[in-house]
């Protein structure tokens, strides 16, 4: 501390640094391996989300000047039928897709797990979609609902002289075919979760149920679900996550008339994407990305909520 | 005499036991062998939509709207026009160097943050680590337009960077990491610093090794994430130069829109490299999917 050159420049910061206890040095490098992610999350989570929120209450066409104008847009959003259309959508997307690829997930992993010939052979094969692209896939199934006789489903279907379905043509099926490959595309990684969730199960619980002379299904209503409850609240609020924001498929499979026939496929990322890109209504599509921030936010609470009451 | 008898007593009934179970082993090997058949029925039923996709991209036209999988005639003509032009290249050159470099920044950053955040005590941890985990509860969609108006702020529309940045940490992959930091022993740290090696090498040196699985779980996950992520390149690429694999691939099929067995093609680029990766990795990578899951 003698030294008269302490305190300026690079060797006075040195020996700053040396002149700390150990402690002091490892908050000095806890802070500085710190400091270029501190940077990132502030300048690309944060203020973007702060962004984001402020500029849903402004009116912007990204061109022009921003004006105030409070809660126009809102009240807007609100008075807009194509808005709760999409709304519905959205939770048609969910409503129909989690239950269906959960269950389908539970039942091939619950026999999955008792079977060994093959095992990993199999588990690959419901695996491999997962490991695909949502727009590669979106245009391989859209070609298979194309009409005969372009179509595989409709060529299928005439081979065994069923009538044809207009799948992406028409307005109640479009949406269900529209999910059909994103539920697809997301059944495998269900299913490796719901068989590490039932290896974690301890092996005692069936063996006394076994002696115990129990049924089959009660081993699996009182034994096996209950206890996979910690993995089965974590895939439902996984995949109701992904199917709120369903955009990849939608957006790929209907590019001649987006969100079509009649909006009837339209989610809300997709309404967002068009107000942003295509109407450059930035203060409009800003509201609506908070209200799918809200949605979200209630559902991934709601995890938590479920997860502390075990 | 007495015993004989017994004897046979005890064998009879044994036997008669053995039978009994022999039934019921075979009733049993029996239901084993529907629930296979059906499992694997339904696992073909999973790849067919990838089977077709890979037979059609060798077939001619004529033959793309039959239902046989070996085409008749197979042929290479679709790749060598689909690859003709050198788009699908560019777009393919694009979205590896972004999925490598977004990867490469992912499993230092984030974990050279999970461990500072398991592996040091200061005031202001907890803040910290509460606030980077918030962000995961920020869509993506919420923030791509004031990423875009940063981006044309600063001139990173239609650039990789431009591209990349928003992807460079994930709050998934710090608390994936801070989870697998737990289980390296502290004393193995304090030993390295008695032996003279400064914080950064600790990191570097003695716990990022101990984490290798975790570090290659996070690493699949950003890859895949980044190599298939659609939305975002959409919004900031113009130029066809710039465009990664997925936004390439809806450009081109929009393009061919009745070509079935060219956008097939194309497709098929897109996804075999994953697929391959799987393939080659696949015991590999369904532990890195059960990690990154359960513990992210």
């Amino acid at each position: 501390m003698s030294d008269p050159r302490t305190g300026s420049g690079e060797r006075g910061v040195v020996s700053l640094f040396a002149g700390l206890s150990l402690r002091g040095k490892r908050v000095v490098w806890a802070w500085s391996f710190l400091a270029v992610p501190i940077v990132f999350y502030v300048a690309v989570r944060f203020y973007p989300t702060a962004n984001a929120a402020l500029i849903s209450f402004q009116d912007w066409n990204l061109l022009g000047e921003r004006t105030w104008t409070g809660l126009d847009n809102y009240a807007t959003l609100l008075a807009d039928p194509v808005f709760w259309k999409v709304l519905g959508n959205t939770f048609l997307y969910l409503l129909i897709g989690t239950p269906t690829s959960l269950v389908l997930a539970f039942v091939v992993a619950w026999q999955l797990d008792k079977v060994r010939f093959l095992h990993g052979t199999i588990r690959a094969l419901y695996f491999l979609p997962f490991m695909t692209s949502a727009v590669a896939m979106a245009w391989v199934w859209r070609w298979f609902y194309q009409p005969v006789p372009i179509g595989l489903f409709n060529n299928l279907l005439a081979t065994f002289g069923i009538s044809q379905i207009a799948f992406l043509n028409s307005t109640s099926h479009a949406l269900p075919s529209v999910l059909a490959p994103a539920v697809w595309a997301g059944l495998g990684f269900q299913v490796i979760i719901f068989m590490a969730g039932l290896r974690a199960i301890p092996k005692t619980y069936y063996e006394a149920a076994h002696i115990d002379g129990v049924s089959s299904w009660t081993i699996l209503t009182e034994i096996t679900l209950p206890l996979l409850k910690p993995t089965i609240v974590f895939l439902v609020v996984f995949s109701s996550i992904g199917f709120l924001r369903i955009f990849d498929h939608v957006f790929n499979m209907t590019t001649n008339n987006p969100g079509g026939p009649l909006n009837s496929t339209k989610p809300l990322v997709l309404m967002i994407y068009d107000t942003a890109f295509n109407s450059f209504d930035m203060g409009y599509a800003a509201a609506q990305t908070v209200v799918l921030f809200l949605i979200l936010l209630v559902i991934s609470l709601l995890q938590l909520r479920l997860l502390r009451d075990r | 005499m007495a015993a004989t008898t017994d004897e046979l007593t005890v064998r009879a009934s044994s036997s008669a036991l053995l039978k009994s179970g022999g039934t019921v082993r075979r009733l049993r090997r029996r239901g084993q062998t529907i629930r296979w058949l059906l499992l694997f029925a339904g696992g073909v039923a999973m790849v067919m939509p990838l089977a077709y996709m890979l037979s059609t991209s060798f077939k001619f036209p004529f033959e793309v709207y039959e239902l046989n999988l070996i085409p008749e005639e197979p042929t290479l003509e679709n790749y060598a026009y689909v690859l003709g032009d050198g788009r699908f290249m560019q777009w393919f050159w694009n979205s590896t160097l972004i999925a490598t470099l977004t990867t490469i920044s992912n499993v230092l950053f984030d974990s050279l943050v999970g461990y500072t955040l398991c592996k040091f005590d200061f005031r202001g941890r907890n803040v910290v680590f509460i606030a980077i985990l918030s962000t995961l509860m920020i869509p993506t969609e919420m923030l791509v337009i004031p990423w875009y108006l940063m981006s044309q702020q600063f001139g990173w529309l239609d650039t990789t960077w431009g591209i990349m940045f928003p992807g460079l940490m994930t709050a998934f992959g710090v608390f994936l990491m801070k989870q697998f930091f737990e289980s390296v022993p502290d004393d193995f740290l304090e030993a390295a610093r008695i032996d003279g090696l400064n914080e950064l090498q600790i990191w570097w040196s003695v716990a990022m090794p101990l984490v290798r699985p975790a570090l290659a779980a996070l690493a699949i996950f950003v890859f895949l994430g980044n190599w298939t992520a659609f939305i975002w390149p959409l919004i900031v690429t113009n130029s066809q130069d710039m465009y990664t694999l997925p936004v390439g691939l809806t450009t081109f099929s929009v393009e061919q829109s009745v070509e079935w067995e060219l956008i097939m093609t194309g497709a098929a680029i897109s996804v075999l490299p994953t697929l391959l990766v799987f393939l080659l990795f696949q015991r590999f990578i369904i532990r890195g999917v059960v990690m990154a899951g359960l513990k992210g």
